[in-house]
């Protein structure tokens, strides 16, 4: 049988992953991948603790559903973002990012 | 130690998604992190398969695979520079404080993990949410009733539409 701490691990290693490369990348589209990561990583966590824990309950599950919306609006506005900066300055690295720095 | 179908799809699924999550973050091109995550995600539902929520996995599958990773794939190529198509790697400083960051983050949650039992970590037999008891939570004002978190979210998509216009209008 599978224990639960097999999935939490899993996740633990994508979430770190996603943290990681928030850290190092200079992209901003390669930032919102990881957001994706962590996010997903979220996700497994409420599903496993739901199937796991309280198996009679959807708590977990309809989180993990909510999450999923809303990690998709949040995507689609934060690429409408990009898109204008993109307009603007003709580049989305972070190190040309510095109208608003000062 | 036993191997079932149910392991042995457990132990794939597991070395699949931590390769392809690792390489998603170390890859030079933003294409093949994106591909590479459209992968992590086909593995996520694959877990949500294993666990027997099939709808969350079908709704995982076509959210993120069908919707997100094809928007991102077309945000890169709308916005790929000319001098942005490799991603520079991070060098000295800031790849040493980023990678002892993750590392010593990921082994205190593992240790946290692995030395604390939880309280009941049986077997649970699989069992098939259907789709009307899905559907009745999600909008049922009772005690498990999720009608308040779903009309919350058919704002922020309502506003969600609007704030993407707003921005990325022609001006």
């Amino acid at each position: 049988m599978i224990h639960m701490e097999y999935y939490l691990v899993v996740s633990t290693i994508m979430m770190f992953a996603g943290i990681y490369g928030f850290f190092t990348r200079h992209n901003t589209l390669g930032i919102l991948i990881c957001i994706e990561l962590m996010l997903n990583a979220t996700d497994i966590n409420f599903a496993v603790f739901n199937r796991f824990l309280y198996p009679n309950g959807f708590e977990g599950y309809f989180f993990a559903l909510f999450s999923i919306a809303i990690s998709a609006a949040e995507t689609a506005i934060a690429i409408a973002i990009m898109i204008n900066i993109y307009r603007n300055i003709r580049s989305i690295q972070v190190k040309q990012l510095d109208e608003m720095k000062y | 130690m036993e191997f079932t179908l149910e392991t042995v799809v457990f132990y794939f699924l597991a070395a699949f998604i931590t390769v392809m999550s690792i390489l998603t973050v170390t890859t030079r091109r933003i294409v093949r992190s994106a591909t590479y995550l459209l992968l992590v995600l086909f593995g996520t539902a694959g877990i949500y398969f294993l666990l027997g929520y099939t709808f969350l996995g079908s709704v995982q599958i076509m959210v993120y695979a069908g919707g997100i990773v094809v928007l991102y794939v077309f945000s890169i190529l709308l916005t790929s520079g000319e001098g942005d198509r490799r991603l520079q790697f991070p060098k000295g400083g800031k790849l040493l404080a980023g990678l002892v960051a993750t590392g010593a983050g990921a082994v205190i949650v593992l240790f946290i993990t692995l030395t604390h039992k939880f309280v009941s970590t049986g077997d649970p037999q699989p069992l098939e949410i259907n789709i009307k008891t899905i559907g009745q939570a999600m909008l049922s004002g009772d005690k498990y009733g999720y009608v308040l978190p779903f009309e919350a979210v058919s704002i922020l998509l309502l506003a969600c539409i609007v704030g993407g216009l707003l921005i990325a209008r022609k001006r």
